[in-house]
């Protein structure tokens, strides 16, 4: 049984449909990394998981039991069990780095606040950032800031995480950093499904690897099979661009 | 102008100073009492118009239409639509009660406007990582969303009550003992209308201006990015 199942999953943005029917699912500890051109609908897949956009079809089962979004109970369960990491990092600008980790975990899980603490500056020392509690979002650097989102994504303990283009809004000597706090997820055995543009690194983490093109998936497999010899010709010419430099 | 000065020392006595003090203070009070607790209610107005789901829509409609009429009419036709139809309900209801449910519908409909573009400044990112967290919907008002808008709400919101101070003259209309209404008393019993509305000018000054330059003091300090402010904290201590 899979940990999370993804079935003929479909979205819209008004009129435009940009999901057309998404399947693929995630055993525990996996990592699968969803890539494909811009506009595919990679992100809008994680979206949709944590109810951000809409479902207008299919459906989403973790453990075997479905998500109706349409259910707040249902959708809070869901959320509870996964964390989400946007490309911008949208952290909280109202509020020092330590608050923005133990937030939810206070007032949303009702975790006691000395323990939500110690966990969060664990968590922070884990990316890396020890020494940033007491600073505002906005006197952090771009890697600096998505760290403190793994770390606050982390602070709800989710069984799954959700990453979304971590890297994309990163200058480039930056984005090792926040690769290497990922690594060591994948190294502990963390549940993820991440979207992503870095491919050698994609190749590296994956279990498997989802390729999407208008909204559908056109292939899947293990990363290098899918990067070294795919079967499908639209994955052939993605792949060929992007990987012969 | 001779009959002004002659008049000057009969004018200023600790009586009739007494009297525009008073009247100063209540037509303060109006303004603050409407002001405060339209700027309250406004925001529960607010927070009702984006209550989402087909069901509220009659729910959405209503408070569009509150905003979207109330700031189309004159406030002077506010007063006397609350004059008459209190007295229908409750013929006992003071001047004074009268005046500060004006002042609110009036303050609600406009100050709601200013809320609304406040909360709209913040990014909807803010609101989907709460979202995406399990937060609720007045939960991130609250935490996320309010703490955000705030420099950009009260600048506005402030100026809003220091021009209504000015406007509450209207209600003298009615026969509130405020500001004006003290001046038209004294000029009808023979004042000089230049002297006596001189004086309430500057009364209304007085009132205004040390607001307008707390909402001005605000604005400026809510606009500093806030790493210059830790740092001039840091700097502090």
């Amino acid at each position: 049984m899979p940990h999370l199942a993804v079935n003929n999953l479909r979205a819209k943005y008004g009129a435009l449909e940009v999901l057309k029917g998404v399947s693929f699912s995630i055993e525990k500890g996996q990592v699968v990394a969803l890539v494909g051109p811009s506009g595919s609908g990679k992100s809008t897949v994680l979206r949709t998981l944590v109810g951000l956009t809409p479902v207008t079809g299919g459906n989403v089962t973790i453990h075997d039991d479905k998500i109706d979004y349409a259910s707040s109970g249902s959708l809070r369960r869901a959320r509870d069990q996964m964390a989400i990491v946007f490309q911008q990092y949208n952290l909280f600008q109202n509020m020092r780095i330590i608050d923005n980790v133990t937030v939810a975990p206070v007032k949303i899980k009702k975790r006691p606040k000395d323990e939500a603490r110690a966990d969060a500056e664990r968590l922070l020392a884990m990316v890396g950032l020890a020494d940033k509690l007491n600073a505002f979002p906005d006197q952090l650097s771009g890697g600096q800031q998505q760290r403190v989102a793994i770390a606050r994504a982390l602070a709800l303990h989710p069984e799954i995480l959700l990453l979304d283009e971590v890297t994309s809004a990163l200058d480039p000597e930056l984005v090792n950093e926040v690769l290497d706090s990922i690594r060591q997820l994948a190294k502990d055995g963390m549940t993820m499904i991440l979207v992503s543009h870095e491919m050698a690194f994609v190749r590296e983490v994956a279990d498997k690897v989802v390729f999407m093109d208008g909204g559908s998936v056109v292939e899947e497999g293990l990363p290098e099979v899918l990067f070294d010899a795919p079967k499908t010709d639209r994955a052939r010419e993605f792949f060929g661009k992007i990987l012969r430099h | 102008m001779e009959r002004i000065l002659e008049q000057i020392p009969r004018f200023f006595t600790a009586d009739n100073m007494a009297l525009l003090l008073q009247s100063a203070g209540l037509t303060l009070a109006m303004t603050v009492a409407g002001c405060v607790i339209g700027f309250g209610l406004a925001f529960v107005l607010v927070y009702l118009r984006q209550t989402p789901g087909r069901w509220a829509l009659p729910l959405r409609v209503i408070c569009v239409a509150y905003v979207e009429v109330f700031r189309r009419i004159p406030f002077i036709v506010v007063i006397y639509l609350v004059l008459f139809f209190i007295q229908t309900v409750a013929s006992n209801a003071s001047l004074f009660t009268i005046a500060v449910i004006s002042i609110c519908i009036y303050a609600i409909a406009y100050t709601a406007e200013i809320i609304r573009g406040g909360l709209e400044s913040v990014p909807l990112t803010q609101m989907e990582a709460a979202r995406a967290m399990n937060f609720g919907r007045l939960r991130t008002l609250v935490t996320i969303t309010l703490p955000q808008a705030w420099p950009v709400i009260l600048p506005p919101a402030i100026a809003f009550a220091v021009s209504f101070i000015k406007d509450t003259a209207l209600v003298s209309q009615i026969g509130v003992f405020e500001l004006t209404f003290r001046g038209k008393e004294l000029n009808n019993q023979g004042y000089s209308g230049i002297l006596v509305f001189g004086t309430i000018a500057m009364c209304y000054f007085l009132m205004s201006f040390p607001l307008s330059m707390l909402g001005q003091y605000l604005e400026k300090r809510l606009a500093t990015p806030r790493s210059e402010q830790s740092a001039r904290k840091i700097r502090r201590t």
